[in-house]
């Protein structure tokens, strides 16, 4: 009979023989630290003030050059987002024109069940200033990892490690030296980040200390540093949330599946041992 | 085990005229069935619109001297390369022994034109585009599983068995080129 | 399928009127309920069970997200996002869906290791074992077209990697490539038709999962001691003693689904099929899902010309080492079936496992990773060629030169020697003798 410890010990043999290879698997980029976010783990939630700063310094810093096509104002207003309230939504919203041809004019006010208007940029424009046309927020933070090298990621099945995006983007917005380290060759327009691969990035350092004011804390809220540290956590945060708006809801209806799972299997471990229990 | 049908029975004896029509009906069904699929089969190929993309004009005057552009020609990437003095050297100093796919870099190239290098940037390997000015030998390396090519789109290195390919293309003046 | 007698006796007028005309519940008493299964299965043998379940999932959450999916190549990738976004409960069936394959292919490989251990494919049992080699075809083929329609980076360079594959066929592979395409590049014609095909995929499975039943059925289970049932004493009832026990296995067996598809759904993905497809743009690295790295390891490995150029032996490569298993029922020359049995092979078998995960590691390194002083290209030709010479030579030359240990003469010999033996099942119903 095949002993389950055979195939694991099978297992932990083949990865280790390969470990060697993947010590060297050239990441010469700075290494990524993990930052404590409020939402990773099976127990994380998002923090909303967290989320409306981050949402804020999308506004007034990502915004203008990066778009976020499938972010609908009416989403900022949705229970585990930032949870504007509904008026709030309905000013911002009324705050942009959207292009609408069957209007007169063609364009109107955008209406809380519109998408994000874009940049107001086009994409030539902005890929003449930059090189590229610079991505769209709408999955950003899925869409960068950090690399855990051999053999801890397979750690991260078992912790359900999902936060490389938030992680990568908080260490590139900290990531930019002037002047660059020795003998770090950078293009002219390039700025260098020790995060982003082959150093030579297109965007300017988006964050300065102070860039952008935010509210007054409600009350009893904490007033935070207006740092680019905080800044970029908080922009982080909000651009995990926009990748995954549900993965809240989705982790505590998890745990409700796990706990009906458990008990279940409960129970059917007893229905099988009953009826063998006539054969043996 | 000689099952009871009329037609075993006509098979065992010398087949006669009567069996004739036995095999003209299955023939003719044959040709039937390979008449309907072949039509359904081939509205899988590409359609009138895809084909229609067959040719590309490009304006090449704006391409300095060791810089490319990627230009697209029927849903693929093409190179188009400026290539410097050292490098059209360094191609043509490789001795054809060296090569996996033999071929001289005065055949990559239009005469007159050898500084322009005009290639399907599609790896012969499965299909990645490589990237340019990388690679052990100047020339291009395709990130997907390592192949490399020299400065005149060979390969040397590396799964991918063929030269990056050469699409046909003609010069209209000396500034544009005509892909297809 | 198997003649044993059946047991059931219409009890109301209804049933009598039914089982006159369409006996189909007298077929499924007999087939899904009293089929005799041997008494000593392991949880090994639930797997089966759990992939029958795990196909039906993968059926229902994909006709629920076929309605909200766009095979477009401008709104494919939106629309896949907005089914997270905006569709009621789209945040769970999208992941589960996405989970559920990597799950599936978790247990379609212990179900065919399982049964290279036990020697489940030798006779009477070819067909069956056949009949599962085009399921593990046909699983592959409906992956990878699954793959390509959230329509990102990974799932757009996998098209173009994988069509290509049938342009290293000479003479005709350009022409077949376009054929497969519709195109001359992987565009939207390749995507609306993929989509039309990884819906129709899985019930063509669904026909062959029936069709490997019922191989199984005549025959009846092969067991963990490889001797055939020889009286009643052998066997239960599939149910209720094999219908609980996999329903329990399956139970356990949605926690770790449960666990990544609602803690972790991406985790098992590539985060650059986060990015819309750009036919201009190659990802630096270039990697299939997990469970097709062994066989893309297999295909990379070769990358040198031997006769043949290198890219059509990188296919031969690969296309070998799937259809090798049609053969492994006439390769594997021993008369013993159980790998319990056979001291020499085990240690073969497990090196064989060893070397799939080693494959399935280096699939997802760089050719130039290095290993040691050499790199993984150079070290995974190694192993391609131990994947080969385990079936072409270890399995037909072991036959001959191995003493098995001694076979116990019937399952219940062996379970009262063994008391740990007796548990497991298959889906599927044998016969008695």
């Amino acid at each position: 009979m095949i002993k389950l410890s055979t195939i694991i010990a099978a297992a932990v043999l083949g990865l280790g023989l390969a470990a060697p290879a993947i010590a060297q698997e050239g990441h010469e980029s700075a290494t990524i630290q993990r930052q404590s976010w409020s939402f990773s783990g099976p127990f994380g939630k998002f923090d909303e003030n967290q989320l409306q700063r981050g949402f804020q310094v999308f506004r007034e810093v990502c915004a203008g050059c990066h778009s976020a096509r499938l972010l609908a104002f009416r989403n900022l207003e949705e229970e585990g987002g930032p949870s504007f309230t509904e008026g709030q939504v309905k000013a911002l919203a009324a705050e942009y024109t959207v292009n609408d041809p069957t209007v007169e004019g063609g364009t109107r006010k955008a209406l809380p069940s519109d998408r994000w208007p874009g940049t107001g940029q086009s994409d030539a424009d902005l890929k003449a200033a930059f090189g590229i046309v610079p991505p769209d927020f709408s999955v950003i933070a899925k869409a960068r990892s950090v690399a855990t090298p051999t053999p801890w990621w397979i750690l991260n099945y078992f912790t359900g490690y999902s936060e490389g995006g938030p992680d990568y983007i908080h260490a590139l917005l900290n990531g930019y030296q002037d002047p660059p380290p020795e003998g770090a060759e950078i293009p002219e327009g390039k700025y260098y980040n020790a995060v982003f691969p082959g150093h030579a990035i297109g965007m300017p350092p988006p964050l300065s200390d102070g860039a952008v004011t935010y509210a007054e804390p409600a009350e009893g809220g904490v007033a935070v540093p207006l740092t680019v540290e905080q800044y970029s956590e908080d922009v982080s945060a909000f651009l995990m949330w926009l990748a995954d708006p549900h993965q809240v809801a989705r982790k505590e209806a998890g745990f409700r599946v796990l706990l009906f799972i458990l008990l279940f299997a409960g129970i059917m471990y007893g229905v099988k041992n009953r009826l063998w229990s006539r054969i043996h | 085990m000689a099952t009871d049908s009329p037609l075993a029975h006509q098979d065992m004896p010398k087949a006669t005229r009567r069996d004739f029509i036995y095999v003209a009906g299955v023939a003719v069904g044959a040709v039937g069935v390979a008449g309907v699929a072949w039509p359904v089969i081939n509205t899988m190929n590409p359609d009138q619109s895809v084909l229609a993309l067959s040719s590309t004009e490009v304006d090449i005057s704006g391409i300095a001297e060791g810089s490319a552009v990627t230009v697209v020609w029927r849903g693929s990437p093409v190179f188009i390369r400026h290539r410097t003095q050292a490098e059209i050297e360094e191609a043509r100093a490789v001795p054809m022994a060296d090569l996996k796919d033999p071929q001289a870099d005065q055949d990559r190239v239009q005469e007159g034109h050898e500084q322009w290098l005009v290639m399907i940037a599609l790896c012969t390997h499965l299909g990645c585009i490589p990237v340019g000015e990388s690679g052990e030998y100047d020339g291009w390396f395709c990130p997907c599983h390592g192949s490399q090519y020299d400065t005149s789109g060979r390969i040397r290195k590396g799964p991918a068995p063929k030269n990056l390919v050469v699409p046909p293309y003609t010069f209209l003046s000396d500034t544009a080129i005509q892909i297809g | 399928m198997a003649g044993h007698e059946s047991s059931y006796n219409p009890t109301n007028v209804v049933e009598k009127w039914l089982d006159d005309r369409l006996p189909i519940i007298r077929w499924s008493k007999v087939h899904l309920m009293d089929y005799p299964t041997p008494k000593n299965l392991n949880y090994w043998w639930t797997f089966g069970a759990i992939l029958v379940i795990m196909l039906v999932s993968q059926i229902v959450t994909g006709i629920v997200l076929a309605m909200h999916f766009t095979p477009q190549v401008n709104l494919a990738f939106d629309s896949v996002q907005l089914i997270r976004r905006d569709v009621n409960g789209g945040s769970i069936i999208q992941p589960l869906h996405a989970v559920g394959a990597s799950m599936f292919f978790f247990a379609l490989y212990i179900h065919i290791f399982r049964g290279l251990y036990f020697g489940s494919y030798k006779a009477p049992r070819e067909v069956l074992w056949i009949l599962g080699v085009i399921i593990f075809l046909l699983s592959m083929a409906t992956a990878f077209m699954g793959y390509v329609l959230p329509w990102g980076q990974m799932s757009y360079w996998a098209a173009a990697v994988i069509t290509n594959i049938f342009a290293a066929i000479p003479i005709v592979g350009d022409p077949i490539l376009q054929l497969l395409r519709g195109g001359f590049a992987v565009d939207n014609p390749t995507l609306n038709r993929f989509f039309t095909l990884h819906y129709l995929l899985p019930f063509i499975i669904a026909a062959v999962v029936a069709l490997h039943i019922w191989a199984l059925h005549v025959p009846g289970n092969n067991n963990p001691i490889g001797v055939e049932v020889k009286s009643e004493r052998d066997t239960v009832a599939f149910h209720p003693y094999y219908t609980m026990k996999d329903f329990f296995a399956f139970v356990v067996f949605c926690i770790p689904f449960a666990w990544f598809a609602f803690f972790a759904p991406d985790i098992l993905g590539h985060p650059d099929n986060f990015i819309q497809a750009n036919p201009l743009v190659t990802p630096p690295h270039i990697v299939p899902e997990w469970y097709f790295l062994p066989f893309y390891a297999i295909l990379r490995a070769i990358d040198f010309n031997f006769i043949l150029d290198s890219k059509l032996l990188g296919v031969i490569a690969f296309g070998g080492s799937i259809l090798i298993l049609f053969f492994v029922p006439w390769l594997d020359t021993s008369k013993v079936r159980s790998g319990t049995f056979r001291p020499a092979f085990k240690w073969f078998y497990w090196l064989f496992v060893l070397n799939f995960l080693i494959l399935m590691y280096f699939g997802a390194q760089t050719p130039d990773t290095p290993v040691g002083p050499w790199t993984v290209a150079d070290v995974s030709k190694l192993n391609v060629v131990y994947y080969f010479a385990y079936f072409i030579v270890i399995l037909p030359l072991l036959g001959r030169f191995e003493r098995p240990r001694p076979l116990p003469s019937s399952i219940s010999e062996a379970v009262l020697t063994e008391p740990i033996a007796v548990s497991g099942a298959d889906p599927a119903m044998p016969t008695a003798r």
